[in-house]
């Protein structure tokens, strides 16, 4: 029998995780000689009692949902891409060529352009290290971490020699045309009456986004492939022996993965800058960790702890705006949900499973 | 002799994994100078007991007294000071660390290595010549064959003063003149005062080497006798707790046309060592081949290479059609296409994903089959029906599609792999280690199958390290060893003493002791390997 | 280029090297014990923090590295908590530890200076200064010699010495002693281990232990040594690079030292040279950056050699039968 039902394993030790990285979050606050309470408050204060602030959150959020989704789809299969920073910059990198130099009529065609070249920049990117671990072994998690920094040091080659437009000193690309422009949250949702999320970076990618979990649900649980995926995941000999290619799976999986760190520059490369930066990803790349292990790999408990990292961001730029605690607490808090719901995990499961196990014995 | 401490002594041990009940108020008592045998079936709780003695794990209650003292055993620092050696059926050895080293790892004299490892070096050389267990102790483990391995770990427990020496099922990864060496070492043994406790689940040895036995069963001693006083048949029936047929009732083989054919297959690893040298055989419709063979001698390369799984050069024919050993054709989906089922040797390692569900394992390697397909999506309604027929008709238990593999026991998981390979109709079908890990119930049923799948036609090929097992089932039996096939015989004429030399590598009777013989072909094994390794 | 600026770039690879060589040999310890450990680079970052703050507050550069020692060593703390007790994933643990310090080291490092997230700049007794050898400067007249032993081998901080002295000090420790036999032992096959009645946790908490040390001595070279001082995010890689040249090394002592240097040539160049004119053709210094990395890949690639790892690493230990 299983020693834990199924949603103490899904909602329970992943919530019990989260209270604790919070808890030694309020310690660490309180260390720096502030209040926690008072932080909460600011943070909610800022990220989700006014429109705008949600404006905010869910910006954030749409890319940790794309690399949640990158990293869980990978993690599906057994691998752990922590590149999904160095294939977001890639990612970015198609965006800004497509924006650039093809001519596109309307937003709604250059946005499935821009998400095409996002894609397939990011999915590239993911293909050298994939292509390393399925035919010469050498580890995923290794590659994709020097990936990351031979992806920063090409974005800074190109923008400084390539893209950056004669006589400025920015290393960035040229502003992208008018008709790629994407519609906001703001231009989506107010009216004159009723002006809603006012300057907030929130655009139509959050639905892309969306539409990403839905098809990463099919994909994971309905397909064919999400079945070999998940096969591979659990025991390489055993897909062997069902005739699931493992160089294929491993490559498969790591384009997409690849693919769904990318379009995440479809939404801070094209929906907020609109224009190539130099550093755009903004560790997000990163925290998708966090959010996959947080989201127990599943589509809906991605978003949700996409939503809530995208709180955390939002609040966090909020606090260093306000107090004099740094936007680097975020970087703290993530590290204590990575460790927390990754690393440490049964530290909260096996004290569970043996509460589960002494309550069945009470019960018969 | 009765006023004498027993050297062992456990009262009423008990142990509990959660809600499973591994060992019920055990006791038992081993005189000095004797060797005791456990046996019992797999899951009967005897290795959970040795466990217990060596401080793996902690009893929930009971006492051990050891020479007549009471002894806490709370770790195997604990165990080894108390004299108790252990030789785990699985050697627990450093791969690539010398005999030397292995030997005084964790017996070291002192910080430095130096003093430690020429102490062990004149110590070796007399355990060597005292007990025959003579191996050369500048080799790394690696390159010594599994009888050797097992030399160093009895030569560990040894070197550590153990008085009491426990052997963890020491003969199945040996061939029987390896295991009749190993068993003139524990007379040695005995003869010099050391007290054995052997567990396993063959009776013979019981029978042959014994002063004493325990029988288990479901976590309890059900009876302790006099070796000279029992026979097999009680024994067996003792472990089974009814009475068990140790042969399967069936007619005469009527073989068909030829379905499978095999010539000079080759396959050579990845480490450069070749694991099949040429093997040839025919296989045909309406008949059992058994391959015999000690572990480790290319059966399971032989069955990855025709379930599609390994790549190898020579010609397979299956129904006259060669079928390509290696590149893209060379797959398990291929094979299946072809007509071969493939019920794997491991089936926790291959043959199942644990965590998947029971409807989702049964589809296993047959999940691209249109019937499952609906659109670019999976047809899990039509999988888990198709699966629900296919428990009930194997009499799986529990008979529910949605429980995860790895809460099914070993034999209700076998049959869901037996069901998913056999209802697929295919004309051959492999088969490894059809009942490892099986209770004896599930073993008559899965035995039935695969007489009743052969009388219906089918060519099977079935692997074994059993040799009761080959012998009830097959209709002909190849003998494997060192990648090569030794030679076919017909398995009513043929008997376990000469496929055991067979096993070893002799094709001739070479009359007298065959020992030599055998240390000189296992010799010229290890010697290839040595050389291909290099 | 000339000799003198040849010894130049010799010499900066030395100190470059440095940190690279103890990191990688702090891995040695940990991942020849079986415990991966991709969080060298923050156990360095935590470091390079404690010792420049704690040697900017006590003007004691030798208080500075023994706080950067214990910054380090709590996250291994953390780490062994994480891999060996609750036998946790042993890559997830490195990376919440890289983000552990990469986040704490700016809070703490804000809250205590308010230097937007740096330490005061170290003067005087608050660095690791240069040491002169003896007879360095009567030496340096002698041709060629004398410039290298007054340029290239005297002249360094004391953690330099210290950490080539390390080398010989772990091919000794793993190759000939009790607790080296052991620790390999444990990384190759924790069973045997065990069954011979020695705790496989103690051993794996020692190995992390010395990992924590040694990354701990690294931080405090690259903040009191090489730099003068603390600055965000200062590790800048080199615990990601140093864990390619342990892969590179294959996890033996003598080979990281070459690795080691390798990198820090390499490291060396870049930061003398921008742009590099080979024969007309332009390397940008984007390359340059880009090529630590790019040679780690090439050589996990297997391209120079198959690496083969400890068997047991990165599996957490469970007792079997």
């Amino acid at each position: 029998m299983d020693k834990m039902p199924a949603w103490a394993d899904a909602v329970l030790v992943p919530l019990i995780s989260l209270i604790l990285a919070a808890l030694l979050s309020a310690l660490v606050i309180v260390a720096i000689g502030e209040s926690p309470i008072e932080a909460l408050k600011l943070m909610v204060e800022g990220a989700l009692m006014r429109s705008t602030g949600w404006g905010y959150t869910l910006y954030y959020a749409t890319n940790f949902i794309f690399t949640g989704l990158a990293v869980s789809v990978a993690f599906h299969a057994g691998l752990f891409n922590i590149g999904g920073e160095g294939q977001a910059t890639l990612g970015g990198l198609g965006v800004a060529l497509v924006c650039l130099y093809l001519p596109w009529p309307h937003w709604s065609l250059a946005l499935i352009g821009a998400s095409l070249g996002a894609a397939v920049f990011g999915a590239l990117w993911a293909l050298i290290p994939a292509y390393f671990q399925a035919k010469r072994g050498s580890h995923i998690v290794i590659t994709t971490i020097m990936f990351n920094f031979i992806a920063a040091a090409l974005l800074n080659y190109v923008l400084v020699n390539l893209l950056k437009p004669v006589g400025t000193m920015d290393p960035a690309s040229a502003l992208f045309p008018p008709a790629t422009h994407l519609p906001t949250f703001q231009e989506m949702f107010s009216s004159p009456e009723s002006p809603l999320f006012r300057g907030a970076p929130a655009n139509i990618s959050f639905f892309l986004a969306l539409i990403a979990c839905v098809v990463v649900w099919l994909l994971i649980w309905r397909t064919r492939l999400g079945y070999e995926i998940r096969a591979l995941g659990h025991s390489e000999s055993a897909a062997r022996y069902a005739g699931i290619s493992p160089v294929r799976i491993i490559i498969v999986t790591m384009l997409i993965s690849g693919a769904l760190s990318g379009l995440m520059a479809v939404n801070t490369t094209m929906g907020e800058s609109e224009r190539l930066l130099m550093n755009a990803t903004e560790g997000a790349g990163f925290i998708g960790i966090a959010v996959a292990l947080m989201g127990r790999n599943h589509p809906l408990g991605v978003l949700l702890a996409a939503i809530l990292f995208g709180f955390l961001y939002q609040g966090g730029a909020e606090l260093a705006l306000w107090t004099n605690i740094p936007r680097e607490l975020i970087v703290v808090i993530q590290a204590l949900v990575i460790l927390f719901t990754g690393a440490l995990d049964n530290m909260v499961r096996i004290p569970l499973e043996k509460l589960f196990l002494a309550m069945r014995r009470g019960n018969t | 002799m009765t006023d004498q401490a027993p050297a062992i002594e456990l009262r009423g041990i008990s142990k509990a994994f959660g809600p499973v009940q591994a060992n019920k108020d055990i006791s038992i008592r081993v005189m000095p100078g004797t060797i005791h045998g456990i046996i019992g079936e797999n899951g009967a709780g005897k290795s959970t007991l040795m466990s217990i003695l060596y401080g793996f794990y902690k009893a929930d209650a009971g006492e051990v007294f050891i020479a007549g003292k009471k002894t806490e055993i709370p770790d195997s620092q604990a165990a080894i000071n108390a004299g108790i050696g252990m030789v785990f059926q699985h050697f627990k050895l450093v791969q690539n660390f010398t005999v030397l080293e292995n030997v005084i790892l964790g017996a070291e004299e002192g910080r430095l290595l130096r003093p430690s490892l020429s102490k062990a070096r004149g110590a070796l050389k007399k355990l060597a010549e005292e007990y025959e267990l003579s191996v050369d102790p500048d080799a790394l483990v690696q390159d010594l064959s599994v009888g050797h391995q097992q030399r160093v770990e009895i030569l560990k427990a040894l070197y550590r003063q153990a008085d009491i020496l426990i052997l963890d099922e020491p003969t199945g990864v040996l061939t029987p003149a390896e295991a009749d060496h190993l068993f003139r070492i524990l007379d040695n043994l005995r003869a010099e005062g050391k007290t054995i406790i052997l567990i396993t689940h063959k009776l013979r040895e019981i029978m042959e080497i014994t002063d004493t036995v325990s029988v288990m069963r479901r976590g309890e001693m059900t009876a302790t006798v006099k070796t000279a006083e029992t026979s097999p048949e009680a024994l067996a029936e003792l472990m089974v707790g009814r009475k068990v047929l140790l042969r399967v009732d069936k007619a005469p083989a009527r073989p068909g046309a030829k379905l499978l054919e095999i010539e000079n297959l080759r396959l050579t690893d990845e480490t450069g060592v070749q694991r099949l040298r040429g093997i040839s055989l025919d296989l045909r419709a309406g008949e059992v081949l058994g391959i015999a063979g000690v572990a480790g001698n290319g059966q399971s390369e032989l069955l990855e290479v025709l379930g599609g799984y390994g790549t190898a050069t020579g010609i397979v024919r299956v129904n006259g059609v060669e079928i390509p050993l290696s590149g893209t054709g060379c797959t398990g989906q291929a094979r299946r296409a072809a007509g071969i089922g493939h019920v794997p040797e491991d089936r926790h390692h291959d043959g199942l994903i644990l965590p998947y569900t029971a409807w989702e394992n049964a589809c296993f390697g047959y999940h691209r089959d249109p019937a499952f397909q609906k659109g670019i999506l999976m047809n899990n309604a039509a999988i888990r029906e198709d699966a629900k027929g296919k428990m009930e008709r194997f009499d799986v238990r529990p008979p529910n599609p949605n429980l995860a593999a790895r809460n099914f026991s070993g034999g209700n998981q076998q049959k869901i792999v037996l069901a998913r390979e056999i209802e697929h109709n295919p004309d051959i079908l492999l088969i490894g280690q059809p009942t490892r890990g099986v209770d004896i119930g599930a073993i008559e049923f899965i035995h039935q199958q695969i007489i009743r799948l052969r009388n219906q036609g089918k060519a099977i090929l079935l692997v074994s390290v059993e040799l009761d097992e080959i012998f009830s089932l097959s209709d002909r039996i190849a003998v494997m060893f060192d990648g090569q096939i030794m030679g076919f015989r017909d398995a009513a004429q043929t008997d376990q003493r000469e496929l055991g030399l067979m096993m070893a590598g002799i094709t001739q009777d070479p009359g007298g002791d065959p020992l030599a013989a055998i240390d000189a072909t296992l010799a010229a094994k290890e010697a290839r390997e040595a050389a291909q390794h290099g | 280029m000339d000799f003198l600026t040849l010894l130049q770039v010799l010499d900066s690879t030395v100190r470059l090297a440095t940190p690279l060589l103890l990191a990688c040999l702090a891995g040695l310890f940990s991942e020849r014990a079986g415990i991966f450990d991709i969080g060298l680079e923050g156990k360095m970052l935590m470091a390079a923090f404690f010792s420049a703050a704690v040697a900017s507050l006590t003007g004691s550069v030798w208080l500075g590295l023994l706080a950067g020692i214990a910054g380090s060593m709590v996250l291994s703390g953390i780490h062994g908590l994480a891999s060996i007790t609750f036998r946790g994933n042993q890559l997830i643990s490195g990376v919440a530890i890289n983000f552990l310090a990469a986040g704490l080291t700016v809070l703490i490092a804000q809250d205590w200076f308010s230097q937007g997230g740096r330490t005061p700049s170290l003067m005087g007794g608050g660095r690791f200064n240069a040491i002169t050898l003896p007879f360095a400067d009567t030496l340096s007249g002698v041709p060629i010699l004398g410039p290298i032993y007054a340029e290239l081998i005297s002249g360094h901080s004391i953690l330099v010495y210290v950490a080539f002295a390390c080398v010989p000090l772990t091919w000794w420790i793993l190759f000939r002693t009790r607790f080296g036999l052991r620790l390999r032992a444990v990384g190759e096959a924790p069973e045997a281990v065990d069954t011979a009645g020695v705790s496989v946790v103690g051993l794996r908490y020692a190995a992390v232990a010395i990992c924590g040390l040694l990354c701990g001595i690294a931080g405090a070279y690259l903040a009191t040594g090489l730099q003068a001082g603390f600055v965000k995010d200062m590790t800048a890689g080199r615990g990601y690079i140093a864990l390619a040249a342990l892969i590179f090394a294959k996890w033996r002592p003598w080979h990281a030292l070459s690795a080691c240097l390798l990198f820090g040539l390499l490291q060396a160049v870049a930061l003398r040279y921008q742009n590099i004119d080979l024969g007309g053709v332009i390397i940008p210094v984007q390359v340059m950056d880009a090529l630590p990395y790019i040679l780690t890949v090439v050589i996990l690639a297997g391209f120079v050699g198959k690496a083969i790892p400890p068997r047991a690493g990165g599996e957490p230990y469970v007792k079997e039968r």
